[in-house]
């Protein structure tokens, strides 16, 4: 009887967590496994053809091209965040003077709405009198064309994309650190280990899993990047800001392919959880758990 | 603690009852109203109040049909109603433009209004221009009414043309006078004024190209047909204008809107759309339109909107009794006509009079001049698919990533691959 009563309860507090989960999350993605093996156009009911959206998809450029793009975006994107959110927790953890306000100046943009953040970027770098273009001229150096220029659209959504994110990744790092026994080095200091030697040896090598779980969740979250790219360059120009989740975006509103849509979105699915599985499998070589 | 609990029941269930009694009592009150939502994006921003007065005027003439309101911008819009078709929730009327009807009506999504028409002995067919009525009319089913119509002129700011001691644009005007006109502004200009706004995309292209003698597809829509001289002669010319300085490029524009700049002053010769009229009403300096200049034949474009009925509405007849009102009623068209919201689509030419009479622009003519040699936009299912594959290669001829002959090359054989598949 308690045992049942005690169900009971734990389903009532896991439910305002887990009838949403199931509704926004577990059924569309249900959903949009079997779309991916119909036609759909949104406006006349969808219609099976099998395996016929996985085979346009090998053969697809764009799709390709986006991948591509996706990469290079988490290629320079994550060693930003990760050595300036390693740098901030490394000097924000100690106790002085202003500290907390610090930390949370550093975690306001990550609370902060995309739009505002890509909107202010864009300002920020606009090429014809943009902050960044305008300081620029002042010491004789002509800026670039930041998101209008092909050569650098993908360089001006990786700065916001790093600013926005590093006040996370530095709370994570923060409490890994802290989670570090001082005692190891203490004991590194009293044997005359110099600092540098305290950090390369103790502290990182022990800051490993918190490391692995920015690694983690940073990769599937860039694999998903779409927000600042949508309002920042809308994937331009000429495509070489166009990302996986613009590919998808456009192929199901602005094309009305929606179940070619829904099999990228389980090609990408399948993508992030092969690279998610293959970071635990070599977390081993790398990860020190104390 | 008992008797409290007693009380707030018996004042639960009295109140039920009053409620119940008050529907009871009023049957008719509350079910002979049929309620219809109307989807617009045309009223976005600055027509809502004039929608919400044609609604006001419809309810009135109509005591028995009301009409809720829903709205959304344009950029939003189609994504929106897809998703609403999707999910069943398709409004009873909404709004189309005639790039976006083929895709509706091929579908099946819309209703055939000659049926309610028909029973509707008021309704005369004659009271549309013709043209716009006859586009949205396929396989012998209407499958909307017109709602309006637009062009595209060459708006100019005078004050700019006198300070570079330019002639101003005229009707006569073709390619080379405004390329002249053009060097001549950009020579005396000062940097950061531009001499003329016609951005190399889709929209333009393929009216520069009605303009250069050529064809978008061929009159069975299988084949492309863009890539040939003529539209070599106008991608060119399209793309001259940037690299000559005349028209800016996206980095000069930065983030400013380019009907921003030209109500800032910063551009002389602007080609876009008539909506733009009302917003430029209060520009400090003065300005005027002229037809567009045409390369080798005239061409302007035709933008036609439409209001339709879902095919799946339960208020047929209300439905068309607004699509009828709201596109064709003197009460309508007054409003519309007073408030600058296009130009009604129909075919009273002293009701069209009031829009000639308004003032600026003073050289309100020209718009009817432009009808008179209209360019319609190519339409197929896959429009939006069309539209992008074309402006990807556009992007780069202007660019200069690739020739212009290469790129209409490789746009016409893209554009070949998604006809295939229509």
């Amino acid at each position: 009887m308690t045992s049942k009563r005690n169900g009971r309860t734990a389903a009532l507090f896991i439910a305002p967590s887990f009838i949403p989960l199931l509704a926004f999350f577990v059924l569309p993605m249900i959903a949009a496994a079997v779309l991916s093996f119909t036609s759909w156009d949104l406006l006349s009911p969808p219609h099976w053809i099998g395996f016929a959206n996985f085979k346009q998809l090998i053969h697809d450029k764009e799709f390709l091209h986006s991948l591509i793009n996706t990469l290079v975006f988490i290629a320079g994107y994550l060693p930003i965040v990760y050595f300036l959110g390693l740098s901030a927790a490394l000097a924000l953890n100690r106790k002085f003077k202003g500290s907390g306000a610090m930390r949370a100046m550093y975690f306001l943009p990550v609370i902060t709405s995309w739009v505002i953040v890509a909107l202010l970027w864009k300002w920020i770098l606009n090429p014809s009198g943009g902050l960044v273009n305008s300081a620029l001229h002042v010491i004789g150096i002509q800026g670039p064309g930041w998101w209008t220029s092909k050569s650098w659209s993908m360089v001006s959504v990786i700065i916001p994309s790093a600013w926005k994110d590093l006040g996370y990744v530095m709370l994570l790092l923060l409490a890994g650190l802290q989670a570090i026994p001082p005692e190891y080095q203490e004991a590194a200091a009293i044997d005359g280990a110099s600092k540098r030697q305290v950090l390369f040896k103790i502290t990182l090598p022990l800051l490993t899993p918190a490391t692995f779980f920015v690694v983690v969740i940073s990769l599937i979250n860039n694999f998903q990047v779409f927000d600042q790219i949508w309002v920042m360059t809308a994937g331009g120009p000429e495509g070489s800001t166009n990302v996986v989740v613009g590919e998808i975006v456009r192929n199901s509103f602005d094309y009305g392919h929606m179940g070619y849509a829904s099999a990228l979105s389980m090609v990408l699915f399948l993508i992030i959880m092969i690279v998610t599985g293959v970071q635990i499998r070599l977390q081993k070589r790398w990860v020190n758990y104390e | 603690m008992k008797g409290t609990k007693r009380k707030i029941w018996a004042v639960g269930i009295a109140g039920i009852l009053v409620a119940s009694v008050g529907l009871v009592s009023n049957p008719v009150a509350a079910a002979s109203k049929t309620t219809i939502n109307f989807f617009t994006f045309t009223a976005v921003p600055d027509h809502m109040k004039d929608l919400q007065a044609m609604v006001a005027a419809f309810e009135k003439k109509n005591p028995t049909i009301q009409v809720n309101i829903q709205s959304a911008a344009y950029a939003d819009y189609f994504t929106k109603l897809k998703t609403r078709v999707a999910g069943n929730q398709t409004p009873d009327t909404f709004e189309l433009n005639y790039e976006n009807f083929v895709t509706y009506a091929a579908a099946g999504t819309l209703l055939d209004l000659n049926k309610a028409s028909a029973k509707d002995h008021s309704f005369k067919k004659s009271v549309y221009y013709g043209k716009a009525y006859d586009v949205f009319n396929l396989g012998g089913k209407q499958l909307g009414v017109p709602s309006s119509f637009s062009t595209v002129v060459l708006f100019y700011n005078k004050d700019l043309f006198k300070q570079a001691g330019v002639a101003l644009p005229t009707s006569k005007w073709d390619w080379s006078d405004e390329a002249a006109a053009a060097a001549k502004l950009k020579a005396n200009l000062p940097a950061g004024t531009f001499a003329d706004f016609q951005p190399t995309q889709f929209w333009e292209f393929y009216k520069v190209l009605g303009q250069a003698g050529g064809q978008f597809l061929s009159a069975d829509k299988k084949t492309a047909l863009f890539n040939k001289q003529p539209g070599v002669n106008a991608l060119t010319w399209l793309v001259s204008k940037t690299q000559n300085g005349w028209t800016p490029t996206k980095a000069q524009m930065g983030t400013q809107a380019d009907d921003a700049m030209f109500k800032a002053g910063k551009i002389a010769m602007y080609h876009s759309g008539i909506w733009l009229f009302d917003s430029f009403k209060d520009a400090p300096f003065g300005w005027d339109v002229a037809v567009e200049p045409g390369g080798v034949q005239p061409g302007n474009h035709f933008f036609a909107n439409a209001v339709v009925a879902s095919a799946k509405s339960k208020a047929p007849y209300a439905a068309w009794k607004w699509a009828q009102f709201m596109t064709s009623d003197p009460a309508a068209v007054k409003i519309r006509l007073a408030a600058n919201w296009e130009i009604p689509a129909i075919s009273s030419k002293s009701a069209l009079s009031i829009y000639l009479s308004k003032n600026p622009p003073a050289n309100r003519a020209a718009v009817f001049e432009a009808l008179k040699n209209p360019i319609t936009p190519p339409v197929i299912r896959q429009q939006n698919e069309m539209q992008d594959a074309v402006n990807g290669w556009l992007e780069k001829a202007l660019s200069g990533s690739v020739s212009v002959t290469d790129a209409l090359n490789s746009a016409a054989s893209d554009v070949n691959a998604i006809l295939a598949k229509e």
